[in-house]
């Protein structure tokens, strides 16, 4: 779910740090070496990397495109083959039956068999395309605000872990109590880590 | 600061609590949220809110949802001592709405809906309707923080239990 849809999910972060000056050159430096890397013809069977908002199929961040308004604005692609337990049963099961009559032996050894079943996901991986999910990104450099949309715990974590990797800047979730330490005095926030719940109904 | 993961899940009841607040006062005192906002905005509940109530070790969790489904058996688990823990709200100003999922342990917001925008017939239109959609995902943004902000004030006041807690009460009690 993108920025444009019509439905829309937002995890939103603060984001701790800065990057190197010049701004501009260091971001589009370090999106570009963390661009997502196209697997299609690889026996690779994931991928994740940072790729354009308006063409994410086709990585650019030369001339500042990524720039609109104050917000920086580009997308992390993830990139995953989903090869079908079947089919990579069926491939196996007739690859051992060829080895077997082709070799004259009875049986094959735990290594053969295990060497047999990666060469079929290899094989498989090359054949099958990868597919792909993006997911927006909407960085308020100045306020060191960031949205990510999406709300999934699998895209959020890999978000996170890759955002820290690419640009060494650490994120933080906004929830309850970071939120509340937005807004709150020093003597606030010692009342809110004292805080318990409160009990409607006793 | 406390360690990031101790605190989320130690602070998910300030969420709970939030909404259920959010709740009270969108049913009781809805003018209260316009003189958080200073914006002539109304709230109404939307088609889902989802309540827990922690028995003893057991969790229950109870949904309602559908254009028309009544409340009630959401009040009856408030008696119960549940809170609510997802709400769908419905966020009004003059003929634009916006819709929106607030869950609370994590404030995350899902399944929002903005108010209509004009169409993108090329690449050149695509930074202004950018902008556009921006411009009202900070509107709900802005107004959804400023009634945390004014809600974790309150929360951390001696007016909570003095006085908005027995309100609550006696609201769930009607």
């Amino acid at each position: 779910m993108g920025l444009l849809s019509s439905n829309v999910s937002i995890t939103r972060y603060q984001v701790l740090g800065q990057l190197a000056d010049p701004l501009m050159d260091t971001l589009t430096r370090l999106l570009t070496q963390n661009a997502i890397v196209e697997i299609d013809d690889e026996d690779m069977d994931q991928s994740a990397g940072w790729t354009s908002f308006d063409d994410p199929f086709t990585p650019d961040f030369t001339g500042s495109t990524f720039v609109m308004g104050s917000q920086f604005i580009f997308s992390f692609r993830m990139d995953k083959k989903a090869i079908p337990s079947k089919v990579v049963n069926k491939k196996y099961r007739q690859e051992m039956t060829k080895r077997l009559k082709e070799s004259g032996k009875e049986f094959l050894s735990r290594n053969e068999k295990k060497q047999i079943k990666e060469d079929v996901i290899r094989e498989l991986s090359l054949r099958i395309p990868a597919t792909p999910n993006v997911y927006d990104v909407l960085w308020n450099y100045e306020k060191n605000s960031l949205w990510f949309f999406s709300t999934q715990k699998t895209a959020n974590e890999a978000f996170e872990i890759f955002f820290t990797k690419s640009f060494k800047l650490n994120l933080v979730r906004r929830f309850p109590y970071t939120a509340a330490l937005e807004s709150l005095t020093n003597i606030e926030e010692d009342m809110l880590n004292k805080l318990t719940p409160s009990h409607f109904m006793e | 600061m406390l360690d990031i993961s101790v605190a989320y899940n130690r602070y998910k009841f300030v969420g709970y609590e939030f909404l259920t607040w959010l709740w009270y006062v969108i049913e009781h005192d809805p003018a209260q949220l316009n003189h958080v906002i200073q914006e002539n905005i109304n709230f109404t509940i939307g088609n889902r809110i989802m309540l827990q109530n922690a028995v003893h070790d057991a969790v229950e969790t109870i949904t309602i949802k559908g254009d028309d489904a009544g409340l009630e058996e959401g009040v009856l688990a408030l008696k119960k001592g549940a809170l609510v823990t997802e709400i769908h709200l419905r966020v009004t100003e003059e003929e634009n709405e916006w819709q929106l999922t607030l869950k609370g342990e994590s404030l995350n917001i899902s399944n929002l809906r903005l108010p209509e925008t004009g169409q993108i017939e090329n690449r050149d239109d695509m930074e202004g309707a950018v902008l556009e959609k921006f411009f009202l995902y900070e509107k709900i943004m802005g107004w959804m923080d400023a009634v945390y902000v004014f809600f974790i004030k309150s929360r951390l006041s001696l007016e909570w239990n003095d006085r908005i807690v027995p309100q609550i009460k006696k609201w769930i009690l009607q």
